[in-house]
């Protein structure tokens, strides 16, 4: 992803420098003051920015009364139960399922897709849809390949179809598309977001006018960020300077890779491919066009289709009885954060994971339990 | 703190990797089922040190066990011979006691072993030792069945004589922490060795005795020196969370100034890897007053195997029992590390 500027190659410590980045919270800090009230809240909607902000510790240097907090930017989060049904009900059929790492322990309505596999179902961990497109290619059965993520892997489903796949693969299509799900956060009744910082790789395909309509709509300002420490810092003193002009618009900070109209090409390829359709994001709900479904013309490649998934004969799981307390679905509407959920890094962790926030690296609970969680070290200096 | 897993426990890999789980056994069975066992005077079981200080004479006597199993037997820069008297001979020095370490060494192995690799590793014993200036002087053999045992284990025990021990729970607030050189480059080594990962770029384990080098940093901190430690099993981080729960401290790490040897910094990066979690055989972590931390810092890096030392944080007097990473662009906390550091991949 390292595009070369007019200024050379992509220079990472550039943009981890102590000095700027020192400067650029004492920006944030004077923005945040002239407000003068608080909290101010900004969300953005990625695992990848959370991970940053965890592994940097960015809050502990950002004022305290500006909240940064992690919205539904987890794909494997939000992969409603019901979907993972379907993949363990098709490889209990006797399919082969193959699919990212991080969904294999995601908990369904029954069993997760691990689960499966300690029973004895075909499960195959892939790092790319081309490897299970290999798979397919290499044994003779049933390869279905469970397509979870956002814009930037949706993209690299709709090319590895475009490319021609065997007749032994198909697709259980789990995409989500974001911009939906911003609209539905903003509208959550007593939101406190008053403004939304925009993943960067995903607008890099999407391009940064993809959210206009969004700013239009809820007069929330979107800042379009990058991923390195200086990247998130930016995009946050600008989200900051936009609420209080209280001028609204779409700011892109990370000009380095995304551009207004976006990847046209990797567009087009995921828009013939797919179609926007509603459907229900695990811990949000039901979002109006937040799904994204295989169009009519690779029906033939819809494991839906071509398998009759029946999911009402798996076994019911019986929930650990402490699941109830799990706030994940509050985590991932912004209202919550792991530190308010009760079993937080106690009976939720990593190894013995309650909720998917916890499953997934994506997850804010998994990042905030791997990089220490979100204690108050302002003070040390 | 949780109990051992739940109803029904097993024990697990993760309650022998260093963490949290195991600190959680050690104290819930070995402890517990143990007794009191207190010494009147000195560092007992209790301390959870890197070994026991009992008085003898006008002195101290340090002591320790230790058992090794390392997948692969033979790895890059070493093997479990090498690595059995070097970690006892480093926790005898990292107590204190540097001056000629007395050793036994029991074997335990699989029938069917090669004997010329039981060879290879007892000349490997015996390199060692004569690094360390170690002798051994006593042993046990004994032979399981095929399956009962994965080739080789060895136990190894130590002892050494010094004038003052040294705690790992004395940190004030002030001193500084040192490591004598770059982290991480054992259990990186031993963790590409395991899973045959084709990486480019030299990856060694430092395994090594530091009896030598620890000696060096006493002559010139002397009581300065507060506390020390060996960072082995969950590496460095696990050791600063040692010695800041007990020295009830917080200790800030400036992650700038952490050594680092970029090919484990960039087969860490590739694997998803935090060198701080990878265990080092070769280092020690040093607590040291402020005063005198240039001086012993210099002495290290005078001698050969401190060339790469470095000081790496400070204690504080606030967030006590925390370790807290400065990145240069913020700061967050050190997560205490949980089990072994799994690669990315598999």
């Amino acid at each position: 992803m390292a595009t070369p500027d007019r200024e050379g190659p992509f220079r990472e410590a550039a943009f981890r420098d102590p000095a700027r980045a020192s400067a650029m919270s004492g920006a944030i800090a004077k923005a945040v003051s002239a407000l003068g009230r608080s909290p101010v809240t900004v969300m953005h909607v990625c695992g990848s920015h959370e991970q940053a902000i965890a592994k940097y510790g960015l809050r502990a240097v950002l004022p305290r009364e500006l909240h940064v907090i992690m919205g539904p930017g987890c794909p494997v989060c939000v992969t409603d139960a019901p979907e993972v049904d379907e993949g363990v009900a098709l490889a209990l059929q006797g399919a082969h399922v193959a699919t990212y790492g991080d969904m294999l322990r995601v908990p369904g309505s029954s069993l997760s897709l691990a689960d499966a596999q300690a029973e004895g179902a075909r499960v195959h961990l892939v790092y790319s849809v081309d490897q299970a497109v290999g798979l397919a290619r290499r044994i003779r059965g049933e390869v279905v390949f469970f397509a979870t993520g956002f814009e930037t892997t949706a993209v690299a489903t709709a090319a590895a179809v475009s490319r021609g796949v065997p007749s032994n693969f198909s697709i259980l299509c789990a995409h989500k598309y974001i911009p939906p799900a911003m609209d539905v956060v903003a509208g959550i009744p007593g939101s406190k977001v008053e403004g939304f910082l925009a993943a960067g790789h995903a607008a890099t395909i999407t391009g940064w006018s993809v959210f206009e309509p969004f700013v239009a709509r809820h007069r929330l300002p979107v800042v379009v960020a990058g991923f390195e420490p200086l990247d998130i810092l930016a995009a946050l003193l600008r989200a900051v300077e936009r609420i209080r002009a209280g001028s609204p618009r779409v700011d892109n900070v990370y000009p380095r890779c995304v551009t207004k109209d976006g990847n046209r090409r990797a567009q087009e390829a995921m828009w013939r491919v797919f179609e926007r359709a509603d459907g229900r994001w695990r811990g949000i709900g039901e979002v109006p066009g937040g799904s994204l479904r295989l169009r009519e013309a690779f029906g033939g490649l819809d494991a839906r289709r071509r398998f009759a998934i029946d999911a009402t004969g798996l076994p019911a799981r019986t929930p650990r009885p402490d699941a109830a307390q799990c706030l994940c679905g509050a985590i991932m509407s912004g209202i919550a954060s792991p530190g308010d959920c009760p079993l937080y890094a106690d009976a939720c962790t990593p190894e013995h994971p309650v909720g998917a926030c916890m499953v997934s690296s994506e997850g804010t609970c998994r990042i905030w339990h791997e990089y220490g969680g979100h204690p108050d070290l302002g003070d040390i200096t | 703190m949780s109990r051992v897993d739940g109803p029904g426990a097993r024990i697990g890999l993760t309650h022998g990797a260093g963490g949290r789980a195991m600190r959680a056994l050690i104290e819930q069975v070995c402890l517990a089922g143990l007794g009191a066992g207190a010494l009147d005077d000195g560092i007992g079981l209790q301390a959870l040190d890197d070994g026991a200080a009992v008085r003898a004479g006008s002195g101290w006597m340090v002591l320790t066990t230790d058992s090794h199993v390392v997948k692969p037997i033979f790895f890059p820069g070493g093997d479990i011979g090498r690595l059995a008297v070097c970690g006892t001979v480093n926790d005898l020095a990292v107590m204190g006691a540097t001056e000629r370490p007395i050793l036994t060494c029991a074997l335990i192995v699989e029938e069917g072993f090669p004997r010329d690799d039981l060879e290879r590793v007892y000349l490997s014993i015996r390199t060692a030792c004569e690094e360390a200036g170690a002798a051994v002087a006593a042993g046990d053999t004994k032979v399981m069945g095929r399956g009962e045992l994965d080739g080789l284990v060895l136990n190894t025990a130590g002892v050494a004589f010094c004038e003052r021990p040294v705690p790992d729970a004395g940190l004030s607030p002030g001193d500084r922490v040192l490591v004598t050189g770059p982290i991480g480059d054992h259990g990186m080594a031993v963790v590409v060795a395991r899973h045959a990962l084709a990486l480019e770029g030299d990856l060694r384990s430092d395994v090594a005795p530091v009896n030598g080098l620890v000696r060096a940093a006493l002559a010139a901190g002397r009581t300065s020196i507060t506390a020390m430690k060996d960072p082995t099993r969950s590496g460095t981080s696990g050791a600063l969370h040692e010695m800041a729960r007990k020295s009830r401290v917080g200790i800030v790490i400036d992650e700038r100034s952490v050594p680092v040897r970029p090919s484990v910094r960039s087969a860490a990066g590739l694997l998803g890897l935090d060198p701080l979690v990878m265990a080092c055989e070769g280092r020690a972590v040093i607590g040291v007053s402020a005063d005198r931390a240039d001086a012993v810092l210099d002495a290290l890096r005078a001698h050969p195997l401190g060339r790469g030392a470095a000081c790496i944080g400070r204690c504080i007097g606030a967030h006590a029992g925390a370790v807290i990473l400065d990145t240069g662009v913020g700061r967050r906390l050190l997560a205490e590390p949980e089990g072994e550091p799994l690669p990315r991949i598999c």
